[in-house]
């Protein structure tokens, strides 16, 4: 790209502090500087949920990393000698990093700027369902315990990179891998006073993302900013370091749960105090308890359950919205649950959930429409692999335990807008090539693959006849984006409605140039056939040919959006999603009695899927789940003193390697979902929800010590089997004894 | 100062900077992108080449250190255009998601494969644990791995 310029960011190394002067002359001299902003002189007004952040802070700085100047230089080196050259004179301010510490009304405030925000409570989640006091009075065991997960990071392989360029014209283009790009759009000219009808994205092959790359964060408006000041294309890639630091992770979050059952293991009630540490600002990571809250009161038939939820600022970098979204830290938490009680009953806990599984036309608490369900089928597949009935339990003087754990998860779209649509076009042309223009990203999930499937399956073509066009807003339909495992739900269903306008369309011409009747007509392998005249039959190309050279021609297209028939939640109560997928793991571990090393021996995995449209495709994003998964069970974790991440590095995060991973047994279930394309449900967050809770129960198995908290690291795990931690049950035997 | 080296197979003499890195030569002077810039620590294993057939992570090779060498990068594993037999193997086993990682962990396995023509499954995990995976869990690629090892022990088809 002719002209490109390289941005770099200053950022805050005070965790809180008031900046008081900020001077760049030196910068601004430096031979090779284009320019260097800060929060005096661009444009800039403040985005996010209620908000509370701005690319270029002013005021103040929340946490290590904050963004405070930028510039855009000839080469690195030039942009890094800038930013040296930047003297910013800072006054510290009182921090808090415990998110408990800031729900106490004497802490330091991080937002005083916010009226409406009260103490450092960025956010209440509070959901109340049934007579949870008349359901604890009739329990005969309850369980109760502290659950917590840590801060944990998306880590792409790619870190993200950022392009803008202002045409002449003053059209913008963004090179950028986040993948809800039309949101994107519409944020880059909110914040930046842009025109977003000038706005074009365009998303080139993303390197991973797993939710990283979907907030927009600081360093996309600040490069749009440089690459307006400049009036020149700018570039800015995110160092290792910065991912770490600069971009989104998975916010630590905290369950004071209890669970009540009878005596016959019928659960009763679910009640739960959360405290969600989500950091410096609200990103998308504030509103991950929408996922953790369907989990509580919903993941098997519960009468009665209670949420009090705070999300909670803290002066440490901000939760996003990483794969399984709240989900696998709600698992841990209740999962663990489901096998105290059992236990505490003295029943078996596959017994216990099967009892208690969720079913078909179920409608749950919270309005949660469940139409395919195959979690029994689930429960019952890893019992049996498993060896479950003969060996947990039973291996405790070998160290070895067997522990399970179940999820639900949205798997038909998630309605947190008012569309939760996709639109699609197809088009076939001369020579038979037909064209899939989707609104949906493809980020290595496997998409395009999934969608040109669809295609090829619904008109009648070979596979490798259909081409996927997806990524430049200019050309392709809207769509929210990727999140919420909805793309093979949603996107699908759109491809599949224009690809079935697209075969009706063929067929009316096979009817015109071949004579016979619609219904003896079919389209197979890129062929129409004449049922009973193999004569007639006729090559697609051919056929289109025919149709578009003559007078009066026409192509075929057909354009289609769909929008699945869910609700948007009012009081956390609508069916969100118009499909639901469900799944169950059991995982064998050794403990290592001296050290607290837990190695993972096996996982069996089944995953109710709908269909499997693409198993080998499936499986992939099952056991790349669970390695993430099993990734935060026993290693991961930004470390943080002080505010500051200890060693923000691949080297220590703990990412699984090759040898961390074990060979994970996967068992696809398809129960033909009726609303799914083809009867498929979303599975891209599936796998990584269930590891975490499933190794720790068993460690529990294997040792009697409960385990409070992920990762299960040996120090850790060494300190409770010193320590000797229990499940704490608040009641057990009948509730009149 | 100047460096000359052969890679995939073609003469090359350049002038670098004293301090560029092979991947910086690579990617930037000799503009062969698929070798990755995933952190520049040596961690993630994205930019891993074969140097005189060993592997290494080129973020942290100086280009000078490797005057006078043979390098292979992951665009000179395709034969006469076609997908070498690595990685048709790791396209049919689906062993690439985001394929980010994926041009490293093929110079990885190519490495192993040509020291170890029969790996165990362990052997392969152990060689490819300095490449970092976020997407497949790793199984896919193994399998890939072990595939190709064995097609290439396989007896040459007399008829082909």
């Amino acid at each position: 790209m002719s002209g490109l310029l390289v941005g770099a960011i200053l950022r805050s190394p005070h965790p809180h502090a008031r900046i008081v002067s900020i001077d760049i002359s030196e910068a601004e001299a430096l031979p090779g500087v284009h320019a260097v902003i800060h929060a005096g002189n661009v444009e800039q007004r403040p985005y996010g949920y209620n908000h509370d952040n701005v690319p270029l802070k002013g005021e103040k700085v929340r946490f290590i990393g904050d963004e405070v100047a930028a510039v855009a230089a000839v080469d690195e080196e030039t942009a890094r000698r800038a930013l040296e050259l930047i003297t910013v004179q800072y006054e510290p301010l009182p921090t808090v990093f415990d998110p408990f510490e800031s729900l106490d009304p004497s802490s330091p405030q991080i937002h005083d700027e916010l009226e409406n925000v009260e103490g450092n409570v960025a956010m209440r989640w509070d959901w109340d369902h049934g007579d949870v006091a008349a359901a604890e009075a009739e329990a005969a065991a309850i369980v109760e315990g502290m659950y917590s997960a840590p801060q944990a990071a998306p880590v792409p392989i790619e870190t993200h990179i950022v392009i803008a360029s202002f045409d002449p014209a003053e059209h913008l283009t963004v090179w950028s891998p986040i993948h809800m790009v039309f949101m994107y759009r519409k944020e880059l000219a909110d914040c930046l006073g842009l025109d977003w009808e000038h706005i074009t994205v365009i998303q080139p092959p993303v390197g991973g993302s797993f939710g990283g790359k979907i907030d927009i964060d600081p360093h996309d408006f600040i490069t749009v900013m440089l690459a307006r000041k400049t009036r020149r294309p700018v570039k800015l890639v995110m160092s290792r370091e910065e991912e770490f630091i600069g971009t989104r992770t998975r916010q630590p979050i905290h369950f004071k749960l209890r669970t009540g059952a009878d005596a016959d293991g019928n659960l009763l009630f679910r009640d739960a105090e959360i405290v969600s540490d989500n950091g410096a600002y609200n990103g998308w990571g504030s509103h991950a308890m929408l996922v953790a809250m369907q989990t509580i009161t919903s993941m098997y038939r519960v009468p009665a359950s209670r949420v009090r939820c705070a999300v909670v600022y803290t002066n440490k970098n901000y939760g996003g919205s990483v794969r399984g979204f709240g989900n696998p830290q709600a698992t841990f938490a209740v999962e663990q649950q489901m096998e105290e009680i059992a236990d505490a009953l003295g029943l078996d806990p596959m017994d216990v959930r099967l009892r208690n599984a969720n079913q078909p036309g179920d409608v749950t608490p919270q309005g949660m429409q469940i139409t395919s369900c195959g979690l029994e089928e689930c429960l019952e597949i890893v019992r049996e692999q498993s060896g479950w009935d003969k060996r947990r339990g039973t291996m405790r003087e070998r160290h070895r335990g067997l522990g399970a754990a179940a999820f639900v998860h949205v798997g038909g779209g998630a309605r947190i807008y008012r569309s939760d649509g996709c639109g699609a076009m197809v088009k076939v042309d001369d020579s038979a090539q037909v064209t899939l223009i989707t609104g949906a990203s493809e980020l290595g999930q496997g998409s395009e693959t999934v969608l040109a499937m669809i295609v090829a399956e619904e008109i009648g073509v070979p596979l490798d006849a259909v081409h996927v066009i997806n990524s430049n807003t200019d050309v392709k339909p809207w769509d929210v984006g990727v999140h919420a495992s909805r793309t093979t739900f949603v996107a699908g269903n759109a491809a599949k409605l224009a690809a079935t306008k697209v075969r009706e369309q063929l067929l009316e011409t096979a009817v015109e140039v071949l004579g016979a009747p619609v219904d003896e007509l079919r389209i197979v392998d890129g062929v129409v056939e004449v049922s009973g005249d193999e004569e007639k039959r006729m090559p697609l190309g051919k056929l289109m040919r025919r149709r578009l050279l003559r007078e009066q021609g026409s192509i075929v297209m057909a354009t289609a959006f769909y929008d699945p028939p869910t609700q948007m939640q009012k009081d956390y109560y609508g069916n969100v999603s118009a499909a639901y997928g469900f799944g169950a793991h059991v995982a064998e571990v050794e403990v290592d009695p001296g050290t607290g090393m837990v190695r993972l021996l096996n996982l069996w995995t089944a995953h109710d899927v709908g269909r499997a449209i693409n198993p080998m495709s499936a499986e992939g994003q099952i056991e790349g789940g669970a390695a993430m998964g099993i990734g935060l069970a026993l290693s991961e974790e930004l470390v943080i003193f002080d505010g500051q991440i200890a060693a923000p590095n691949l080297h220590d995060y703990g990412l699984p390697t090759a040898v961390d991973v074990p060979r994970i047994v996967v068992n696809l279930v398809e129960t033909i979902d009726p609303r799914g394309p083809f009867g498929a449900k979303g599975l891209g967050e599936a796998g990584i929800i269930p590891p975490a809770a499933a190794i720790a129960n068993a460690v529990a198995d294997a040792t009697g010590i409960r385990p409070r908290a992920y990762p299960m690291r040996p120090w850790k795990v060494k300190e409770w089997l010193d320590a000797g931690e229990r499940s704490h049950v608040a009641r057990q035997g009948a509730a009149d004894a | 100062m100047r460096v000359e080296l052969s890679v995939n197979g073609d003469p090359y003499r350049r002038e670098i900077e004293p301090d560029a890195t092979l991947l910086s030569l690579l990617r930037e002077t000799l503009g062969l992108t698929g070798t990755k810039w995933g952190c520049e620590t040596g961690d993630c294993g994205a930019c891993t080449v074969l140097v005189d057939g060993e592997p290494v992570v080129s973020c942290l090779q100086l280009a000078r250190q490797v005057d006078g060498t043979d390098v292979t990068t992951v665009e000179g594993l395709e034969v006469e255009g076609e997908l070498g037999d690595l990685q048709a193997a790791f396209v049919r086993n689906g062993a690439a998601q985001c394929g980010f990682c994926t041009p490293g962990m093929l110079m990885s396995a190519e490495a192993l494969l040509r020291r170890n023509e029969a790996p165990a499954e362990a052997e392969i995990r152990e060689a490819l644990s300095g490449n970092l995976c976020r997407c497949t869990g790793y199984s896919k690629i193994v399998d890939a791995v072990l595939e190709a090892a064995e097609s290439r022990q396989a007896p040459v088809d007399a008829s082909a």
